[in-house]
Formats: C-alpha cells, structure tokens, sequence
C-alpha cells in the first residue's frame, strides 16, 4: 500500500572492532602490509570474520506507517543509534534495503554545525541549510523560530556569547521548525531546563499530530509512553518487540535492564588482589511490596591473608549512579578472618521508592577509612509499582526518589463565615 | 492517498561496485554550499585586528621577499617584466591555489562533527573550502592592479582568457584536495604533509622564476604540473609578454581533468566510510 512511509528488510551492520574508535596512520597500514601474508599463512586460507568484527544491526525489518509516531527503545549498545544513522543516512548499511516515501529530516544532535563566531541570526540560516531547509523556507519560518527560542534581543549577538539555556533553545528551535514528512529524532528532547522540555515534548506532540512519521530513539520513556503510537524493541541488534501496545515494550525493556543484574561473581586466585578480605558474589533478592520493601545482599566473602574484623555497607543509587541512600547495618556481628569462605546477610528495609531502577553498591572494610573491597554497582533491582497505593499515575524521579510516608486530613475550618451561597 | 503517492522515494542500501558521480545531487545541495562558503568567508577573520588585510599582507610581502632575493641579488630573469610584477602576477593564482588546497584538504576532519550527524553529498564539504579562497583572490587582485598601473603595464586581449585560468587553479586544488581530505579521514599523516608538500610544489612551479628557463623540449612537460600551466597562463594573459603557452597549457589541463575526476570517483567510493572512521 502507498502509505507505508518507511519499509525496512533485513538491514544489517557490520562493523570492524576498533574502526570507530580510532584513525589510521600510515605506519599501522605498512605493519598490516607486512603482517597480511604472514596472517594469511596462520590462518591457512581461512577468513576470520567473527574475530575482529560484530553485527551492530542484524536482520531488522519493520514498516512504519504514514503518521505513525514509534519509539525506538533499548539499552546502549542494543544498535538503536546505528539503526538512526542508517535512516538518516549519515552511514550505509552492510545489508539489506530501507525505503522511505516523502523527504525525510534527521535530527541526531541540536545546533549540528553551530558556529560560535557566527550570530544567532547567521547560524539560524547556517543550520537549517544544514538540517535540509531551502533559504525561502527559513525566511518563512524565521519569526516563528525565533519567537520559539526566546531570542529576540539576541539575534544579532555571536552565540559563543549566549548562556547554554539561549544556545539549547535557538538550536532546537530550528530543528523543530523542519518540515518534512517523516522525521528521525535521537533524544533531542533531553535538552535545556525543564520548562524548556516540556516545551520540547509539546511541539513533538504537535508534529506528530499534524500526520508526519516520527521515528524517536530515546532513553527517556516517558515521551515514549506519551507521544508514541507504536514501540520498537532493539536488543544485541536485533528486533525482540513491535508493538503498538507501547506500555508492554516499556514493560519488557525495563525487564531487560535487568537481566544477569541480581548476581555478580568473581574467581580469586590466591595473592592476586591486594586486599585480605575480598568479595566473592554478591546477590541480591527483592521482597515484599511497596511501601515496604525488604532487600537482601546475600555476600560470600573469602579472607586471603589474616585481617582486622570488618564491617559491610550498602549504597541504594539510582540509575545514573548518583547515591541516593546508604544503609549502615548494625556493627556487629563482625567479619572475622577464617580460612574458609563465609556468607554475609544484610537486610534492608527500603523506604518508599519512586517506580524506577536503582543500583546497589557494596564495601567491606575495618575502619571508615580503609577499604578492604568495593564492587561498584554490580547489582540492580527495579520498582514497578507506585509507593502510594491508589495512586497510579505515571511516576518520575524529576521531583525526588525518596516517598516518606504522609497523610492528608479535610475538613471544615471552624469559626469561619460562609463565603458563598449554597447552590440548591 | 494520492497525495503520498506524489512524494519522492528514498532507497537506502549497501553501494556495491562501480558508483556513479551523483552530480546532480550537488546541485540540489547548492543552498548549503552556498551557506557553507559564506560561513567560511565570515568566519575566516574574526577576531583578527587586521582583518580581511591578510589577503593583501600575505602576497604582498612574498612578493617583497621575493624581488629582493630573486629579483635583485640573484638577479632571476623575469621576461623583461618588472620583477615585482611578474612574482606578483604568479604569486596570486598560487595562494589562491596553496590555500584551497590545504582547507579543502582538512576539510572533511574539521567537520567532524556535520559528517556523523547530518546527511549531505560529503562532496559539498571540500567544495566549499575551495570556493571560499576566491574572496581573498580578489581583494589581493586589487593590488595587482594598482602594480600594473604603477609599471604602466597594460592588459592585451587575451584577459578574457583569465576566468578560465582561475578555474583551472581552483579545480587543481580541488583534484588534489579531494584526494588528500579523503585520506585524511583515514590517515592523519596528511595534515604533516601538505605544508612541506606546497612548499616543494611552488618551486616546482614558475613562480619566481620564468619558465623559460627550462630548456625547450622539457617546458611543455613541465605542463604535467598543472599550476605551471596556471601560472603561465595568468602571465600570459594579464602582462601579455610571452607568447601564447599552447601546448603547456593543454597538457595542464589534460593533468587536472585527469586528476580531477580520479579524484571524484575515489572521495565518492570513500564517502560512505567516512562517518564511520571519521
């Protein structure tokens, strides 16, 4: 039918390892001049593709109807951003074939091409030349763009004068004001202060509702619960859901964050960490419900040399590892030195959480000052339900994590006159 | 649905063997060229307090450096021509040229950050440094015309060939620049080796000497340079001294051409690569 806007079939990325990370010098491609019939003679003839590369993208399909707003959700690394590089075309696929019907406009970063000498007049036109607009149509736009930004007095100033909250707000401006009929959008919305977001999120509900195609890649779920009519599920380069229920995907990419995160292990060969006293795993079960959650760190810990006694702590942080709480468990008992492994039970009464994921961070040591081990966020949990039952709407950490517990009372303020006549 | 039906249709897949130039692309994309050059242009003396003087400081004190050494104590010969004139008439078609070619050439590393976000004809990039010498040529051609008037050297008829000459520098440096910034994004030794690479060209060109020098039948080859056939033919056509170059300016030109599209069909092959290594 003609209004499918994009068809992608069996596209695929292969990439070298390493090929991002750094350029060449000439003297790397001579030593591979050298080495190259050296390794052709080791390998005996055989390509080895596994070694050296991966498939950032493998066997992706999907049709994305004319209108339709689709968030493309995974965690980092999954190929989302490889998948929005291919749309927009800033690189090829290795396989397959992408069709797209109607210009398509890519945002991938705001202000791509800013140039700080330049004013915000200048760069207006500079980077809508850059984004696709033809001159005639900045022309058009430009009032709008600029009453959108909130720039006015600024105009005619270079932007490397302007405060980061100015510069954000022109460069999105611009990009918002792209009109073409399918758009690729990577976070872009992840910008500016809150106002300004929020701003943001209404004129992507705006574009979506004037039947343009939005294909958004994000991390933040919440404009994908709100602006998208459809979700797609990348993990490891490959698509696991699509959907248009988009509170399920939600649901399963939560879910995925997870996995091989409620256990941690390590091996130790005797004298190879410094300290006396090591983590060996570390797991982690959740109980209960919300508002009275119970976490348990179930640690084995292993003496390598003989120790003072020690003590264990806990870090709660959330997912961008800023701490959040820490719990101090009772002192004692202690960890005294034994030559055979012994396992460590903490348990913490977690205080209401707002719905999100939070990681844990463990330490062992004999004084506040002395560390004998600490593995750094080797486990998560997540909280899916509101700390208030009852109230259910969709909760965000914008405001706090912490949910104390508190109670509202109504009533009559007495003594006090009648204010308004009683409607019969 | 009629409407949808009207819209263009984009493929996206893997290019495979032989690629097509895709010339018409860029001229879809000539807004951007053109903001790209004015940007270049705009930005290039900002912040300096002399300003767009440079164009002018530049030539004008090779040009001194030049008769002293040249001109007066080794006594270079300069077809009969004011020495001043004759370094200066060469020297101009040389910045414009030494200058395209080392911004062209890191052209593509320096926009970095529009190569792995945005889409355009990665072409569009190199053109654009090459273009904008062009307003630094002019403003130093100023002073060319206020030497010739001093000497009382007047233009003959082949001026009008003197466009074509300025195309033909502007599209060595583009060949050349095309190769080299596409390298570039792979191997940064380029950047190490365009100033050492200029300096040695300029005196494999008639720049401060006069061609004539070289004996009879090697001076049509010396062409195979295609900025002596530049340099020749500025002198030609401005002071009109020696004869018409002919043959040297046709092997130029055959030189450029051929560099110049071998040079487009690498950068094209390269092109789907570069944000990937960028």
């Amino acid at each position: 039918m003609s209004d499918i806007a994009i068809s992608a079939s069996g596209i695929g990325k292969l990439y070298k390892l390493g090929q991002r990370e750094r350029y060449r010098s000439f003297r790397d491609l001579v030593a591979d001049v050298v080495k190259a019939p050296l390794r052709r003679f080791r390998s005996s003839g055989k390509q080895d593709v596994g070694a050296s590369t991966f498939w950032a993208l493998r066997d992706v399909s999907f049709e994305v109807r004319q209108g339709e707003v689709v968030g493309i959700i995974g965690r980092n690394g999954a190929g989302k951003s490889t998948l929005l590089k291919i749309l927009s075309r800033i690189t090829e696929p290795t396989e397959g074939l992408v069709r797209m019907r109607g210009r398509v406009g890519s945002l991938l970063e705001v202000g791509t091409g800013f140039h700080p000498e330049l004013t915000g007049r200048e760069n207006t036109y500079l980077n809508g030349a850059i984004l696709g607009m033809k001159k005639a149509e900045i022309d058009r736009k430009f009032d709008e763009i600029v009453a959108f930004a909130e720039v006015e007095k600024f105009l005619d100033t270079p932007v490397k004068h302007y405060s980061s909250g100015m510069y954000i707000r022109l460069a999105f401006a611009v990009a918002a004001h792209l009109e073409t009929e399918i758009m690729v959008v990577d976070e872009v919305l992840a910008v500016g202060d809150l106002a300004f977001q929020r701003k943001c999120l209404g004129k992507m509900g705006d574009v979506a509702k004037q039947g343009r195609t939005v294909l958004l890649v994000t991390h933040n779920m919440l404009p994908v619960r709100t602006l998208c009519t459809r979700a797609i599920l990348l993990a490891e380069g490959r698509v696991v859901t699509d959907t248009s229920d988009v509170r399920h995907a939600i649901g399963l990419y939560s879910g995925l964050k997870t996995e091989g995160e409620n256990g941690w292990r390590r091996s130790v060969t005797p004298g190879s960490p410094e300290s006396p006293l090591v983590f060996t795993s570390l797991r982690r079960v959740l109980s209960g419900e919300q508002p009275s959650l119970k976490l348990q760190i179930l640690a084995e810990l292993q003496s390598l040399r003989p120790h003072a006694p020690a003590f264990i702590a806990v870090d709660i942080l959330d997912s961008d590892a800023t701490p959040l709480i820490q719990a101090i468990p009772t002192q004692t008992p202690l960890i005294e030195f034994s030559s055979t492994p012994q396992e460590v039970v903490v348990t913490i009464n977690l205080p209401p959480l707002i719905p999100g994921t939070y990681r844990v961070t463990v330490w062992a040591g004999p004084h506040y000052m002395t560390t004998f081990d600490l593995i750094e966020k080797p486990l998560t949990f997540i909280v899916t339900d509101s700390p208030q039952p009852g109230r259910s709407f969709p909760h965000g950490t914008d405001h706090g994590y912490l949910v104390p517990e508190s109670t509202v009372v109504v009533r009559p303020l007495r003594g006090a006159k009648r204010t308004l006549e009683q409607c019969t | 649905m009629t409407e949808t039906s009207a819209l263009p249709i984009l493929e996206i897949r893997p290019t495979k063997g032989f690629l097509s130039l895709n010339l018409g692309e860029i001229w879809n994309y000539r807004e951007l060229l053109y903001f790209l050059v004015w940007r270049d242009i705009k930005v290039r003396y900002k912040q300096t307090a002399l300003g767009a003087a440079w164009a002018i400081i530049q030539p004008v004190m090779t040009m001194i450096v030049f008769s002293v050494f040249f001109g007066r104590l080794a006594k270079v010969p300069s077809d009969g021509i004011p020495y001043p004139v004759f370094a200066y008439t060469a020297l101009l078609p040389w910045q414009l040229f030494a200058f395209a070619l080392t911004e062209s050439s890191n052209s593509l590393v320096g926009s970095q950050n529009l190569i792995t976000k945005v889409y355009f004809p990665r072409l569009v990039i190199p053109l654009a440094s090459v273009l904008a010498g062009l307003v630094d040529f002019f403003i130093a051609f100023i002073v060319l015309l206020g030497l010739m008037m001093f000497y009382g050297i007047r233009p003959t008829v082949s001026v009008v060939w003197l466009p074509l000459f300025i195309l033909l520098a502007l599209a060595t440096a583009l060949s050349v620049g095309l190769w080299f910034s596409a390298l570039n994004v792979k191997y940064r030794d380029v950047r190490y080796t365009i100033p050492f690479l200029s300096q040695i060209w300029m005196f494999a060109t008639p720049v401060a000497y006069p061609s004539s020098l070289i004996p009879q039948p090697w001076r049509a080859w010396s062409g195979l340079n295609p900025m002596a056939g530049v340099v020749e033919g500025f002198r030609w056509a401005l002071l009109g001294n020696a004869s018409n170059p002919g043959l040297l300016l046709w092997i130029s030109t055959g030189a450029v051409l051929l560099l110049l599209v071998g040079g487009l069909f690498y950068f094209r092959r390269m092109e789907s690569t570069f944000a990937d290594i960028a």
